[in-house]
């Protein structure tokens, strides 16, 4: 791997001077992911804010080629595109020994809801390409509505804590593990917050033939309502509080990538005070919810622990 | 080439077998593939040739055909000759990306074996499926039987990657009809069409890594009109080279095609205008008619997009009576989707024939000689009383006029 000097000095593939917000954890994580190879890359997007915000006509911040076509087919527009390479590689068209790298990125709306049939039709066919969903735990780009990624407790613009909501009622979908169960090479879940780990999954990602999915998890401060300057510490306790453990799927076998000692966890009504889409949690009557929040988190972390090491796929 | 040296070999297919057929020929560079009835063979015959390695296909076997137009998509704008087929509800589900395909200006080829569109649940030909995507920027061709579906689809390439069209072509044929009846099919030889559809080298593609282009961009308020008239124009011009590559391919296979088709409207007094399969059904009744002395002739429209309203208004300016038929129905609109633009094509001319909309075999109902003859009766009477003229009805439904 790359040092942090070299991996600073390679060219931007996305350019600044886009309009994604202050603090956006989306950008983050394109810049980090895209620096995982030196290959040329075709970049793919669903609709969503990365692709609003970076490709306002006549403007465009993408130093690559890019294509966004629609809201749910960003695995199917990119594997359209890498069968095309394929094809034309094959017939001659284009020369045997350039090397060209595919990647998707989509939102937890495009992704985990209204894509996921899409990514899932490009996993099983097995396309060699590489679908990252930048996880910022709701629809934002719309208005911050809930989504199958929305964590329990929080408030979304349709699901908004009230006199008789706390809330979003339901569990996140656990979507890293239905990739994984596509049987594909390559599945891992990182953050925008540690670089050196999803440096190291994004490498893996794009020299692994066949599918990889990464799922990034991308704090927004609009939607979680925290200062700007706080996206990456808000991702780094995501982890530290095992709410958002670190790890890979290897040819099916589950390695933890960052193992978090009892003693140093931590609690997880530290981590959701620092974000106002939890503040109702914190009135008197919530109790149980943010005691539900914990056990939901123990209970996984230990599910995580027990996996850790094994073939599960 | 001359036609004389050009060989032609007869096969009895069917419509979807002739449509592999031209596919097989073409060789796409990707092929994206969903089964729905009545297509469905059509990808079969295809995906064996891919299987035997008759074609360098890249073939997408998606999972709905909403990623069949993705993938399209998607491998079309990397520089890929891209194509995928469907029928009905299949380009239903599609319609969304359809429009995005004719808007970035890729010039993608798609088979649609006409269907009627659920509900409720139909598996036969209307040209409902075709008709409720009317607007979305595709060229629409349709084809009457197997050797012109054949023909378009052969034809649908060129005129799509046309440098002054670049659109996407959908090519119409009627469900079961054409697509499942087996028919004598003059097959070409295989370098001829190759050398006919040439290779397809675009300007700009998204494998093009040295000079990076941002397809699909956020098009707001300050541009997102011009970009929509660049696509109005395009579609406008497209007439001009559809006629063009009708006569390139008259010349060099032997039979030419243009915006539609007429027979014996030279004196003809009444007329019905049709698409796709029935007008071979009208074809025989106008010979009956005329051997009984009636002067009845027949247009069958080839491109319903763009629409040759000037031609057509031309064509049938000088009838006493016309007979619209329409396998398809607008909902609440003037009738039928080809009597409402023939409506309006007749708008610009002072003498005008009375006309009729017939509104028939939705869902496959059959439509008979016995029936087209009833049409040709009826439009005579409605221009001698006068009853019915300008109307539109359901024809051959319990409790019809």
């Amino acid at each position: 791997m790359a040092k942090l000097k070299d991996l600073a000095e390679m060219p931007e593939r996305l350019s600044g001077g886009h309009r994604l917000c202050a603090g956006c954890g989306a950008s983050i994580a394109v810049r980090q992911i895209l620096r995982g190879t030196q290959d040329d890359v075709v970049v793919g997007c669903a609709t969503g804010c990365l692709e609003v915000a970076t490709t306002i006509y006549p403007y465009t911040a993408w130093e690559v080629p890019f294509i966004h076509n629609a809201f749910e087919n960003s695995a199917a527009t990119v594997t359209g595109a890498e069968a095309a390479y394929q094809a034309l590689q094959r017939k001659g068209k284009i020369p045997a020994g350039k090397k060209i790298k595919f990647v998707a990125f989509g939102g937890d709306g495009g992704t985990y809801d209204i894509g996921l049939q899409s990514l899932s039709g490009a996993l099983e066919r097995g396309h060699d390409f590489v679908y990252v969903c930048y996880d910022n735990e709701a629809y934002m780009n719309t208005g911050i509505q809930r989504s199958s990624a929305t964590p329990y407790g929080a408030s979304t613009s349709t699901v908004p804590a009230g006199v008789c909501s706390f809330g979003k009622p339901q569990q996140r979908k656990d979507l890293a593990m239905i990739a994984a169960a596509h049987h594909i090479p390559y599945v891992a879940q990182g953050t925008i917050a540690h670089w050196n780990d999803l440096l190291m999954k994004a490498e893996k990602a794009f020299n692994t033939p066949g599918p990889a999915f990464l799922l990034v998890l991308a704090p927004c401060p609009r939607g979680w309502i925290f200062p700007i300057e706080k996206t990456v510490e808000i991702a780094k306790e995501a982890v530290d509080s095992c709410f958002w453990p670190l790890y890979e799927i290897e040819h099916g076998v589950f390695k933890l990538n960052k193992k978090v000692p009892d003693a140093k966890k931590v609690p997880m009504v530290e981590w959701l005070k620092k974000q106002k889409r939890f503040k109702h949690l914190f009135q008197e009557g919530c109790e149980k919810y943010l005691e539900n929040i914990q056990v939901q988190v123990d209970e996984e972390w230990a599910r995580y622990n027990r996996m850790n090491g094994e073939k599960i796929f | 080439m001359s036609t004389a040296t050009i060989k032609k070999i007869k096969k009895a297919l069917t419509g979807n077998e002739a449509g592999a057929e031209a596919m097989r020929q073409i060789d796409p560079d990707v092929a994206a593939v969903f089964p729905i009835t009545p297509q469905t063979e059509l990808m079969h015959a295809f995906a064996a040739f891919v299987a035997d390695g008759k074609v360098g296909t890249e073939l997408v076997t998606v999972e709905s055909e909403h990623s069949a137009m993705s993938a399209t998509v998607g491998a079309a704008a990397a520089g890929a000759r891209a194509m995928t087929a469907t029928s009905a509800n299949g380009l239903a589900l599609m319609w969304e990306i359809v429009n995005i395909c004719s808007a970035m200006r890729l010039p993608v080829v798609m088979p649609v074996i006409n269907r009627a569109i659920s509900g409720p649940l139909n598996i036969h030909c209307d040209h409902s499926d075709m008709m409720g995507s009317r607007d979305t920027g595709w060229i629409q061709i349709f084809s009457e039987n197997s050797q012109e579906e054949y023909d378009n689809i052969i034809q649908a390439v060129r005129i799509a990657e046309n440098p002054n069209v670049l659109l996407p072509v959908m090519v119409g044929s009627d469900g079961f009809i054409i697509s499942h009846a087996l028919e004598t099919v003059e097959i070409y030889e295989d370098a001829e069409v190759k050398e006919f559809v040439g290779e397809y080298t675009p300007d700009r593609t998204l494998l093009n890594t040295g000079k990076p282009m941002t397809y699909g961009p956020l098009d707001l308020q300050d541009y997102y009109m011009e970009h929509k008239m660049a696509e109005h124009n395009a579609i406008h011009n497209a007439g001009k080279v559809i006629l063009e590559i009708g006569k390139e391919f008259g010349k060099k296979f032997g039979t030419e095609y243009g915006f539609f088709d007429t027979y014996k409207m030279e004196d003809a007094e009444y007329a019905i205008i049709c698409i796709g399969s029935t007008a071979g059904t009208t074809r025989v009744v106008v010979d009956k008619m005329r051997a009984e002395g009636k002067k009845v002739g027949l247009i069958k429209i080839r491109v319903f997009r763009p629409f040759p309203f000037k031609e057509l208004a031309e064509a049938v300016k000088n009838l006493k009576g016309l007979a619209v038929l329409d396998r398809a129905d607008t909902f609440g609109g003037r009738g039928g989707p080809l009597y409402i633009e023939m409506k309006s094509a007749l708008s610009d001319v002072k003498e005008k024939p009375v006309t009729r909309n017939f509104i028939y075999g939705l869902g496959g109902r059959d439509i008979n000689t016995t029936d087209i003859e009833t049409i040709y009766n009826q439009i005579e009477e409605t221009v001698k009383t006068g009853k019915g003229a300008e109307s539109f009805s359901y024809f051959g439904v319990r409790g019809d006029v």
